[in-house]
């Protein structure tokens, strides 16, 4: 999976998750809470589907690197590299 | 004493058959207890992929989201109706669209005691709007008092108290305490004793937006969820005592890698092996009569025994006759003759404050016959202390529920006028009754006080693949608080799973989850 299909995937897991949000517009570089309506519930939402669809793992301690578009690409890219983007699991 | 065959306080029904009959010999994930945390977190594992099962001691899933009928067409809801918006995002997500959408607002909230008398939407604008302009307090303190609730989190100092908050921002005003603090702490049973976060988080969530409730009742509820757990592969087994938790290994032992882990359990004499356990069962009933003191360290099982319980409830249930109707005072009443407030008078035995939940029968569509006429119902709830109610022997116990029921029904006439004439069943329950039903000791209706929320969450470190998501804490209580722990519970669950390998287990076969 590249940079951008790693963001893809982290897209579309959260329409999954808050269906109701516009995510074309997201800026990569600012928090996701600060754009959309995700609460702490809805992380723990994110790092469950990416363990299902992907089975990758994301530690409690590393919760805080999932926080915008950015940081989940720089964090979830080495661990994803060889995996295959699945889009609309 | 004789037994009632639908189960009271004096001895349950005996099992005629085998309530484990159908029961696979192994699943990844048996959740013991169905209260709302349990529900959610057997159908969030169950839609990972995982091979679960539900056991319930009591005959219907719910816990304390529960309901129970009598002769004449009249049915009851437990639990105080009324719960956060957030409820309908974790319905969504959690449960089912369908489930979600049957959440609607309630708008007649109301207070009524010798200090204020008003409705109120129960947003932070409304409550916000009374405390100027009919508590007189100055508007930037208000903002001021909001602004620090928001900003509470979890790493705060936790040795300010709710009530010391309180004194900070409106000293010597209890009326305004009184505002705050009475619907928490029939909501929750907190006091102004606990830690002001518990307040600050529970008060975020519960008055902000508004009461809601679900339309075709606690039953409607339940049993919507319960289908939905079948559909998504649970195995459900009620009247299903859980004996104890298997573990293997001991703490400590320097010749095993990692903690002890659990291995199955022991139901109605029977075991069944499984990967992990989430149990829904109180706090204290898990740790230290759910497994065997040997798997813990003595002082895990010390910390679990210093925590404190939380009050427990009494109510009081009144069936109106069929044909008659009940006035719209309301949908939740609360309403206290005491002329200033303390947390504590409001688990007195025969006390003066209560919450009336009146439940019209746009609350229950179901239940309006072919003749078009709906059903009414009121319920009247009470914090009250399991010694008081304990200490009475059998003969004062029922003179006492009786006095409960007649002081209830005067209190009551002021609002609905000849409501003696318009009842048909009036009944009350106890501390003892909660005690009966859920097992839980001294009949505690809000689990535990703060210290209960650590062990709860750490019980996993101490027993690998036994987790805990019952109520605790004061801020994982309620409708929400339970269901959203049942969700935070399965996401440490759904991590376990996917890496604890199989072959860890003593398993021979299945990988499915694992890979699903």
């Amino acid at each position: 999976m590249t940079r951008d299909e790693v963001i893809l995937a982290i897209k579309d897991i959260i329409t999954t998750i808050a269906p109701d949000e516009e995510l074309d517009g997201l800026n990569p570089a600012e928090r996701l809470r600060d754009q959309i309506e995700l609460d702490s519930m809805d992380f723990l939402d994110i790092v469950m589907e990416l363990r299902k669809r992907y089975g990758v793992q994301v530690p409690e301690e590393d919760y805080k690197e999932l926080a915008s578009l950015d940081s989940c690409a720089e964090y979830l890219g080495p661990k994803m590299a060889d995996i295959e983007l699945k889009v609309g699991a | 004493m004789k037994q009632n065959p639908w189960g009271s306080r004096f001895g349950k029904k005996p099992n005629t058959k085998d309530p484990l009959a159908a029961a696979q010999p192994e699943y990844d994930l048996i959740v013991v207890g169905s209260g709302l945390g349990g529900l959610t977190a057997a159908n969030r594992i169950a839609r990972a992929g995982f091979r679960v099962a539900l056991i319930e001691q009591h005959m219907k899933l719910g816990g304390l989201a529960t309901w129970f009928k009598r002769k004449g067409g009249h049915i009851f809801d437990v639990s105080l109706h009324g719960f956060p918006f957030g409820m309908k995002k974790t319905c969504r997500k959690y449960w089912s669209q369908a489930i979600a959408d049957r959440i609607v607002q309630l708008d007649g909230v109301r207070f009524d005691n010798p200090q204020f008398q008003f409705e109120t939407s129960f947003t932070k604008q409304d409550f916000t709007a009374k405390l100027v302009e009919v508590f007189g307090v100055e508007r930037g303190r208000v903002d001021a008092f909001f602004a620090h609730l928001a900003k509470m989190d979890f790493f705060d100092d936790s040795s300010l108290t709710t009530g010391e908050l309180f004194e900070r921002f409106f000293p010597g005003r209890n009326d305004v305490h009184r505002l705050l603090m009475e619907p928490i702490s029939y909501a929750n049973g907190s006091n102004l004793d606990e830690p002001a976060i518990t307040y600050g988080i529970v008060f975020s969530n519960f008055m902000s937006k508004g009461v809601y409730t679900f339309v075709g009742g606690t039953d409607g509820l339940i049993l919507a969820m319960r289908e939905e757990l079948v559909k998504n592969g649970v195995d459900i087994f009620t009247r299903t005592q859980v004996d104890e938790i298997l573990i293997d290994g001991e703490p400590d032992d320097p010749t095993r890698d990692g903690p002890p882990r659990v291995v199955g359990l022991c139901a109605e004499g029977r075991e069944l092996r499984c990967r992990a356990v989430l149990s829904n069962a109180h706090l204290k009933t898990t740790v230290l009569k759910l497994v065997d003191p040997r798997h813990l360290r003595p002082a895990f099982r010390r910390e679990v025994e210093d925590v404190r319980l939380n009050s427990s409830s009494t109510q009081v249930y009144i069936g109106i006759k069929k044909g008659e109707t009940v006035p719209h005072v309301g949908d939740l009443l609360f309403t206290s003759t005491r002329p200033t407030f303390d947390t504590h008078s409001l688990c007195d035995l025969l006390g003066e404050s209560r919450t009336f939940s009146f439940y019209y029968p746009e609350g229950r569509p179901e239940l309006v016959g072919e003749d078009g006429i709906g059903r009414y119902a009121i319920v009247s709830s009470t914090n009250a202390n399991y010694a008081d109610w304990k200490a009475l022997d059998t003969e004062a116990y029922e003179r006492t529920k009786q006095e409960l029921c007649e002081q209830t029904l005067a209190h009551l006439e002021q609002y609905v006028p000849g409501i003696r004439d318009k009842v048909e069943v009036v009944e009350a329950s106890t501390p003892l009754s909660f005690e009966f039903y859920t097992q839980h000791p001294a009949g505690a209706s809000f689990g535990t006080k703060f210290e209960g929320l650590e062990p709860s969450m750490r019980l996993h470190k101490e027993v690998a693949g036994l987790f805990h998501a019952g109520s605790v804490g004061i801020i994982m209580s309620g409708w929400l608080g339970a269901a959203n722990y049942g969700v935070i519970q399965a996401a440490k669950v759904d991590e376990y799973l996917h890496t604890t390998p199989m072959d860890d287990m003593g398993t021979k076969d299945s990988t499915q989850g694992a890979s699903a």
